[in-house]
Protein backbone atom coordinates (compact mmCIF):
# COMPACT_ATOMS: atom_id res chain seq x y z
CA UNK A 1 0.00 0.00 0.00
CA UNK A 2 1.71 3.64 -1.00
CA UNK A 3 0.72 6.30 1.16
CA UNK A 4 -1.06 9.31 -0.56
CA UNK A 5 0.55 11.27 -3.36
CA UNK A 6 3.22 8.35 -3.78
CA UNK A 7 2.33 6.60 -6.80
CA UNK A 8 5.74 4.84 -7.27
CA UNK A 9 8.96 5.55 -8.88
CA UNK A 10 7.63 6.69 -11.55
CA UNK A 11 5.16 9.55 -10.14
CA UNK A 12 6.55 12.74 -11.72
CA UNK A 13 4.28 15.24 -10.59
CA UNK A 14 3.59 14.04 -6.89
CA UNK A 15 0.57 15.70 -4.78
CA UNK A 16 1.16 18.49 -2.24
CA UNK A 17 -1.90 19.74 0.02
CA UNK A 18 -1.93 23.41 0.20
CA UNK A 19 -2.08 26.05 3.18
CA UNK A 20 -3.33 29.78 2.86
CA UNK A 21 -2.74 32.27 5.28
CA UNK A 22 -4.84 35.33 4.00
CA UNK A 23 -3.52 38.50 4.41
CA UNK A 24 -6.64 39.10 7.55
CA UNK A 25 -6.01 35.80 8.55
CA UNK A 26 -4.77 34.44 12.11
CA UNK A 27 -3.63 30.85 10.55
CA UNK A 28 -3.17 29.08 7.61
CA UNK A 29 -6.11 27.07 6.38
CA UNK A 30 -5.86 24.08 4.25
CA UNK A 31 -7.03 25.52 0.91
CA UNK A 32 -6.80 22.21 -1.20
CA UNK A 33 -4.08 19.83 -2.64
CA UNK A 34 -2.43 20.43 -6.64
CA UNK A 35 0.49 18.32 -8.67
CA UNK A 36 3.79 20.16 -8.95
CA UNK A 37 7.17 18.49 -10.02
CA UNK A 38 8.62 19.69 -6.87
CA UNK A 39 7.99 22.27 -3.98
CA UNK A 40 9.11 25.57 -5.24
CA UNK A 41 6.81 24.56 -8.69
CA UNK A 42 3.73 23.58 -5.81
CA UNK A 43 4.09 26.84 -4.28
CA UNK A 44 3.90 28.80 -7.74
CA UNK A 45 0.31 26.22 -8.39
CA UNK A 46 -0.94 27.20 -5.49
CA UNK A 47 -0.27 30.47 -6.02
CA UNK A 48 -2.23 30.04 -9.63
CA UNK A 49 -4.86 28.11 -8.17
CA UNK A 50 -5.72 29.05 -4.84
CA UNK A 51 -4.60 32.76 -4.26
CA UNK A 52 -5.99 34.56 -7.45
CA UNK A 53 -3.46 37.27 -6.64
CA UNK A 54 -4.74 38.84 -3.79
CA UNK A 55 -1.72 40.49 -2.08
CA UNK A 56 -0.24 39.72 1.32
CA UNK A 57 -0.60 36.17 1.82
CA UNK A 58 1.38 33.13 3.28
CA UNK A 59 1.09 29.81 1.78
CA UNK A 60 3.02 26.42 3.10
CA UNK A 61 3.17 23.23 0.60
CA UNK A 62 3.43 19.80 2.27
CA UNK A 63 4.10 17.11 0.35
CA UNK A 64 0.82 14.97 0.43
CA UNK A 65 3.15 11.63 1.79
CA UNK A 66 4.47 13.73 4.42
CA UNK A 67 1.61 14.22 6.32
CA UNK A 68 -0.13 11.27 8.83
CA UNK A 69 -3.67 11.37 8.94
CA UNK A 70 -6.05 10.22 11.63
CA UNK A 71 -7.58 6.68 10.40
CA UNK A 72 -11.68 8.13 9.36
CA UNK A 73 -12.83 4.06 9.91
CA UNK A 74 -11.51 4.84 13.79
CA UNK A 75 -14.08 7.45 14.53
CA UNK A 76 -16.13 5.83 16.31
CA UNK A 77 -13.36 4.86 19.29
CA UNK A 78 -10.80 7.38 17.86
CA UNK A 79 -13.06 10.76 18.78
CA UNK A 80 -15.35 9.31 21.55
CA UNK A 81 -16.35 12.25 23.05
CA UNK A 82 -16.48 12.59 27.08
CA UNK A 83 -19.92 13.17 27.40
CA UNK A 84 -21.23 10.87 29.89
CA UNK A 85 -18.42 10.31 31.46
CA UNK A 86 -18.90 12.41 34.72
CA UNK A 87 -16.17 10.01 36.86
CA UNK A 88 -13.41 11.52 34.28
CA UNK A 89 -13.81 15.14 36.03
CA UNK A 90 -13.37 16.58 39.34
CA UNK A 91 -17.08 17.48 40.35
CA UNK A 92 -16.75 14.80 43.49
CA UNK A 93 -14.56 16.69 45.56
CA UNK A 94 -16.29 19.01 48.59
CA UNK A 95 -14.02 22.30 49.27
CA UNK A 96 -11.85 22.15 52.43
CA UNK A 97 -12.81 24.91 54.92
CA UNK A 98 -9.14 25.56 56.14
CA UNK A 99 -8.23 25.82 52.49
CA UNK A 100 -8.83 29.75 51.77
CA UNK A 101 -8.49 31.16 48.05
CA UNK A 102 -9.70 28.02 46.74
CA UNK B 1 -2.74 64.44 -23.26
CA UNK B 2 -1.69 66.67 -20.41
CA UNK B 3 -5.65 66.85 -19.93
CA UNK B 4 -5.83 63.96 -17.15
CA UNK B 5 -4.11 64.07 -13.59
CA UNK B 6 -2.07 61.30 -12.37
CA UNK B 7 -4.96 60.42 -9.26
CA UNK B 8 -7.34 59.49 -12.19
CA UNK B 9 -4.97 57.44 -13.55
CA UNK B 10 -4.07 55.76 -10.13
CA UNK B 11 -7.40 54.25 -9.37
CA UNK B 12 -8.13 50.32 -11.04
CA UNK B 13 -6.90 50.89 -14.50
CA UNK B 14 -9.32 48.76 -16.49
CA UNK B 15 -9.66 48.80 -20.13
CA UNK B 16 -13.30 50.48 -18.98
CA UNK B 17 -11.89 53.18 -16.71
CA UNK B 18 -9.48 54.26 -19.39
CA UNK B 19 -12.38 54.65 -21.99
CA UNK B 20 -14.26 56.41 -19.49
CA UNK B 21 -11.05 58.62 -18.29
CA UNK B 22 -10.66 59.50 -22.14
CA UNK B 23 -14.42 60.21 -22.33
CA UNK B 24 -14.80 62.63 -19.70
CA UNK B 25 -11.62 64.27 -20.28
CA UNK B 26 -11.65 64.87 -23.87
CA UNK B 27 -7.43 63.56 -23.48
CA UNK B 28 -7.53 60.64 -26.50
CA UNK B 29 -3.89 59.96 -27.78
CA UNK B 30 -2.52 61.83 -30.27
CA UNK B 31 -1.69 60.17 -33.47
CA UNK B 32 1.97 58.69 -32.68
CA UNK B 33 1.44 57.58 -29.19
CA UNK B 34 -1.81 55.87 -30.44
CA UNK B 35 0.66 54.03 -33.24
CA UNK B 36 3.17 53.37 -30.50
CA UNK B 37 0.08 51.31 -27.72
CA UNK B 38 -1.53 49.88 -31.30
CA UNK B 39 2.20 48.10 -31.50
CA UNK B 40 2.61 47.25 -27.66
CA UNK B 41 -1.15 46.26 -27.63
CA UNK B 42 -0.90 44.16 -30.58
CA UNK B 43 2.18 42.09 -29.25
CA UNK B 44 0.06 41.36 -26.24
CA UNK B 45 -2.73 40.81 -27.83
CA UNK B 46 -1.00 37.88 -30.27
CA UNK B 47 0.86 36.56 -27.33
CA UNK B 48 -2.77 36.16 -25.08
CA UNK B 49 -4.46 34.57 -28.57
CA UNK B 50 -1.53 31.45 -28.32
CA UNK B 51 -1.30 31.11 -24.75
CA UNK B 52 -5.21 30.65 -24.98
CA UNK B 53 -4.73 27.64 -27.78
CA UNK B 54 -2.78 25.96 -24.75
CA UNK B 55 -5.66 25.79 -22.86
CA UNK B 56 -7.11 21.37 -21.83
CA UNK B 57 -3.58 21.09 -23.20
CA UNK B 58 -1.25 21.46 -20.90
CA UNK B 59 0.78 18.43 -19.86
CA UNK B 60 -0.55 18.97 -16.26
CA UNK B 61 -3.68 20.84 -14.78
CA UNK B 62 -2.06 23.18 -12.85
CA UNK B 63 0.13 24.22 -16.05
CA UNK B 64 -3.13 24.75 -17.82
CA UNK B 65 -4.34 27.02 -15.16
CA UNK B 66 -0.69 28.75 -15.08
CA UNK B 67 -0.36 29.26 -18.79
CA UNK B 68 -3.97 30.68 -19.00
CA UNK B 69 -3.37 33.22 -16.15
CA UNK B 70 -0.44 34.38 -18.30
CA UNK B 71 -2.36 34.62 -21.14
CA UNK B 72 -5.19 36.42 -19.46
CA UNK B 73 -2.52 39.32 -17.77
CA UNK B 74 -1.20 39.72 -21.42
CA UNK B 75 -5.42 40.07 -22.92
CA UNK B 76 -5.84 42.49 -20.12
CA UNK B 77 -2.57 44.56 -21.29
CA UNK B 78 -3.69 44.58 -24.84
CA UNK B 79 -6.95 45.78 -23.94
CA UNK B 80 -5.78 48.43 -22.34
CA UNK B 81 -3.21 49.47 -24.93
CA UNK B 82 -5.40 49.04 -27.52
CA UNK B 83 -8.75 50.88 -25.92
CA UNK B 84 -5.80 54.01 -26.05
CA UNK B 85 -4.65 53.64 -29.10
CA UNK B 86 -8.64 53.48 -30.49
CA UNK B 87 -9.03 57.04 -28.80
CA UNK B 88 -6.87 58.86 -31.79
CA UNK B 89 -9.25 57.36 -33.95
CA UNK B 90 -12.29 57.17 -32.41
CA UNK B 91 -12.35 53.07 -32.54
CA UNK B 92 -12.82 50.69 -29.55
CA UNK B 93 -10.46 47.58 -28.84
CA UNK B 94 -13.10 45.09 -30.74
CA UNK B 95 -12.70 47.45 -34.00
CA UNK B 96 -8.70 46.95 -33.61
CA UNK B 97 -8.36 43.39 -32.94
CA UNK B 98 -10.98 42.25 -35.15
CA UNK B 99 -11.06 44.66 -38.07
CA UNK B 100 -7.81 44.86 -39.13
CA UNK B 101 -6.42 42.65 -41.60
CA UNK B 102 -2.54 40.88 -41.44
CA UNK B 103 -1.06 43.79 -42.79
CA UNK B 104 -2.74 46.31 -40.65
CA UNK B 105 -1.12 44.11 -37.71
CA UNK B 106 1.88 45.82 -36.06
CA UNK B 107 3.05 43.15 -33.48
CA UNK B 108 6.66 42.30 -33.42
CA UNK B 109 7.20 38.23 -35.24
CA UNK B 110 8.50 36.38 -32.36
CA UNK B 111 5.04 36.85 -30.68
CA UNK B 112 2.97 35.23 -33.63
CA UNK B 113 5.14 31.79 -33.58
CA UNK B 114 3.49 28.75 -32.78
CA UNK B 115 3.02 27.25 -29.73
CA UNK B 116 5.63 24.29 -30.88
CA UNK B 117 5.99 21.52 -27.80
CA UNK B 118 6.02 23.20 -23.75
CA UNK B 119 9.12 23.86 -24.30
CA UNK B 120 9.34 26.12 -27.07
CA UNK B 121 6.35 27.91 -25.91
CA UNK B 122 8.70 28.55 -22.34
CA UNK B 123 11.34 29.90 -24.90
CA UNK B 124 8.87 32.00 -26.50
CA UNK B 125 7.56 33.22 -22.83
CA UNK B 126 11.11 33.53 -21.64
CA UNK B 127 12.18 36.20 -24.03
CA UNK B 128 8.80 37.86 -24.07
CA UNK B 129 8.71 38.29 -20.37
CA UNK B 130 12.25 39.44 -20.40
CA UNK B 131 11.45 42.34 -23.05
CA UNK B 132 8.36 43.24 -21.46
CA UNK B 133 9.59 43.97 -17.89
CA UNK B 134 12.40 46.14 -18.94
CA UNK B 135 9.75 47.56 -21.14
CA UNK B 136 7.05 48.35 -18.50
CA UNK B 137 9.82 49.20 -15.91
CA UNK B 138 10.56 52.26 -18.80
CA UNK B 139 7.38 52.78 -19.55
CA UNK B 140 5.97 53.74 -16.24
CA UNK B 141 7.91 56.77 -15.75
CA UNK B 142 6.53 57.64 -19.16
CA UNK B 143 5.76 61.37 -19.56
CA UNK B 144 2.00 60.05 -20.51
CA UNK B 145 0.36 58.78 -17.62
CA UNK B 146 -2.14 56.62 -19.06
CA UNK B 147 0.63 54.65 -20.70
CA UNK B 148 2.43 54.89 -17.54
CA UNK B 149 -0.26 53.61 -15.41
CA UNK B 150 -0.58 50.38 -18.12
CA UNK B 151 2.96 49.61 -17.61
CA UNK B 152 2.96 50.30 -13.77
CA UNK B 153 0.18 47.79 -13.49
CA UNK B 154 1.82 45.25 -16.05
CA UNK B 155 4.70 45.59 -14.67
CA UNK B 156 4.07 43.24 -11.29
CA UNK B 157 2.33 40.98 -13.93
CA UNK B 158 5.31 40.33 -16.24
CA UNK B 159 7.15 40.09 -13.59
CA UNK B 160 5.37 36.79 -12.15
CA UNK B 161 5.39 35.71 -15.98
CA UNK B 162 9.55 35.64 -16.27
CA UNK B 163 9.83 33.94 -12.77
CA UNK B 164 7.32 30.69 -14.39
CA UNK B 165 9.35 30.85 -17.37
CA UNK B 166 12.81 30.68 -15.37
CA UNK B 167 11.21 27.59 -13.08
CA UNK B 168 10.26 25.83 -16.59
CA UNK B 169 13.99 26.47 -17.76
CA UNK B 170 15.60 25.46 -15.23
CA UNK B 171 13.75 22.26 -15.05
CA UNK B 172 13.46 21.60 -18.58
CA UNK B 173 17.29 22.19 -18.80
CA UNK B 174 18.29 20.24 -16.22
CA UNK B 175 15.93 17.33 -16.54
CA UNK B 176 16.25 14.25 -18.61
CA UNK B 177 18.11 14.51 -21.74
CA UNK B 178 15.29 14.50 -23.90
CA UNK B 179 13.71 17.64 -22.05
CA UNK B 180 17.35 18.96 -22.32
CA UNK B 181 17.14 18.58 -26.15
CA UNK B 182 13.80 19.97 -26.49
CA UNK B 183 14.60 23.39 -24.73
CA UNK B 184 17.76 23.87 -26.32
CA UNK B 185 15.54 23.37 -29.59
CA UNK B 186 13.21 25.85 -28.29
CA UNK B 187 15.27 28.48 -27.61
CA UNK B 188 17.06 27.99 -31.02
CA UNK B 189 13.93 28.38 -32.91
CA UNK B 190 12.66 30.99 -30.89
CA UNK B 191 16.51 33.07 -30.31
CA UNK B 192 16.11 34.44 -34.05
CA UNK B 193 12.85 36.55 -33.51
CA UNK B 194 15.06 38.45 -30.31
CA UNK B 195 16.99 41.01 -32.08
CA UNK B 196 13.66 42.54 -33.54
CA UNK B 197 12.32 43.19 -30.39
CA UNK B 198 15.08 46.07 -30.38
CA UNK B 199 15.07 47.51 -32.77
CA UNK B 200 14.30 51.12 -33.17
CA UNK B 201 12.05 50.46 -36.92
CA UNK B 202 9.76 53.09 -36.96
CA UNK B 203 6.15 52.82 -37.50
CA UNK B 204 5.07 53.98 -40.81
CA UNK B 205 4.69 57.69 -41.20
CA UNK B 206 6.08 58.34 -37.69
CA UNK B 207 9.95 58.57 -39.34
CA UNK B 208 10.50 61.37 -37.13
CA UNK B 209 10.13 60.34 -33.13
CA UNK B 210 10.93 63.31 -31.58
CA UNK B 211 7.00 63.56 -30.80
CA UNK B 212 7.30 60.49 -28.61
CA UNK B 213 10.63 61.54 -26.82
CA UNK B 214 9.78 61.29 -22.85
CA UNK B 215 6.77 59.00 -24.32
CA UNK B 216 7.55 56.09 -25.54
CA UNK B 217 10.64 53.95 -24.95
CA UNK B 218 13.22 53.18 -27.45
CA UNK B 219 13.57 49.70 -27.71
CA UNK B 220 17.05 49.61 -28.33
CA UNK B 221 17.49 50.91 -24.85
CA UNK B 222 16.40 47.84 -23.67
CA UNK B 223 18.93 45.71 -25.13
CA UNK B 224 21.41 45.98 -22.30
CA UNK B 225 19.40 44.68 -19.55
CA UNK B 226 17.92 42.18 -21.76
CA UNK B 227 21.50 40.90 -22.76
CA UNK B 228 22.25 41.10 -18.77
CA UNK B 229 19.28 38.85 -18.07
CA UNK B 230 18.20 36.08 -20.28
CA UNK B 231 21.99 34.62 -21.34
CA UNK B 232 22.42 34.02 -17.94
CA UNK B 233 19.28 32.74 -16.99
CA UNK B 234 20.03 29.82 -20.48
CA UNK B 235 23.61 29.45 -18.87
CA UNK B 236 22.09 28.50 -15.65
CA UNK B 237 19.73 25.84 -16.76
CA UNK B 238 22.72 24.36 -18.76
CA UNK B 239 22.02 25.06 -22.02
CA UNK B 240 23.53 27.29 -24.61
CA UNK B 241 22.72 30.82 -25.80
CA UNK B 242 21.89 30.78 -29.36
CA UNK B 243 24.11 32.60 -31.68
CA UNK B 244 21.34 32.01 -35.06
CA UNK B 245 21.37 35.09 -37.59
CA UNK B 246 18.03 36.89 -36.77
CA UNK B 247 15.19 36.56 -38.65
CA UNK B 248 14.13 39.69 -41.32
CA UNK B 249 12.01 41.27 -38.65
CA UNK B 250 9.80 43.92 -39.96
CA UNK B 251 6.43 43.29 -37.73
CA UNK B 252 6.02 46.81 -37.07
CA UNK B 253 5.57 47.07 -40.32
CA UNK B 254 3.29 44.74 -41.20
CA UNK B 255 5.75 42.21 -41.87
CA UNK B 256 4.48 39.24 -40.61
CA UNK B 257 5.61 35.15 -40.96
CA UNK B 258 3.25 32.90 -41.84
CA UNK B 259 1.97 32.08 -38.98
CA UNK B 260 -0.27 35.67 -38.11
CA UNK B 261 -2.90 34.70 -41.22
CA UNK B 262 -4.33 31.89 -39.42
CA UNK B 263 -4.45 33.43 -36.14
CA UNK B 264 -6.48 36.09 -36.97
CA UNK B 265 -8.81 34.12 -39.30
CA UNK B 266 -9.47 32.15 -36.27
CA UNK B 267 -9.64 34.51 -33.91
CA UNK B 268 -11.72 37.20 -36.09
CA UNK B 269 -14.25 34.69 -37.79
CA UNK B 270 -16.84 35.59 -35.44
CA UNK B 271 -16.68 39.22 -35.63
CA UNK B 272 -16.66 39.32 -38.70
CA UNK B 273 -19.61 37.11 -39.47
CA UNK B 274 -21.55 39.09 -37.44
CA UNK B 275 -20.44 42.62 -38.06
CA UNK B 276 -21.84 45.37 -35.50
CA UNK B 277 -23.48 42.96 -33.22
CA UNK B 278 -22.80 43.31 -29.55
CA UNK B 279 -21.57 40.52 -26.95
Amino acid sequence: MTSPGDSGEREQWPLWEVFIRSSRGLSHVHAGSLHAPDETMAVRNARDLYTRRAEGVSIWVVRASAITASDPDAKGAFFESPQGKEYRHATYYTESDTVPHL
Amino acid sequence: MSGHSNRAISTALTPESIRQTITETDAGADDAVARYALGLGDDALVLAQRLGEWVTNAPELEEDVALANIGLDLLGHARSLLTYAGSAWGQSEDDLAYFRDEAQFTNRQLFEQPNGDFAQTIARQLIASAYFIGLYRELSASADPLLAGIAAKALKEVDYHLDHSEQWLLRLGHGTAESHRRMQRGLDAMWVFVDELFTDDAIPGDEDAAPLAGIAVAPSSLRAGFDALVPRLITQAGLTVPTAPSARGGGRQGSHTEYLGPILAEMQVLARAHPGASW
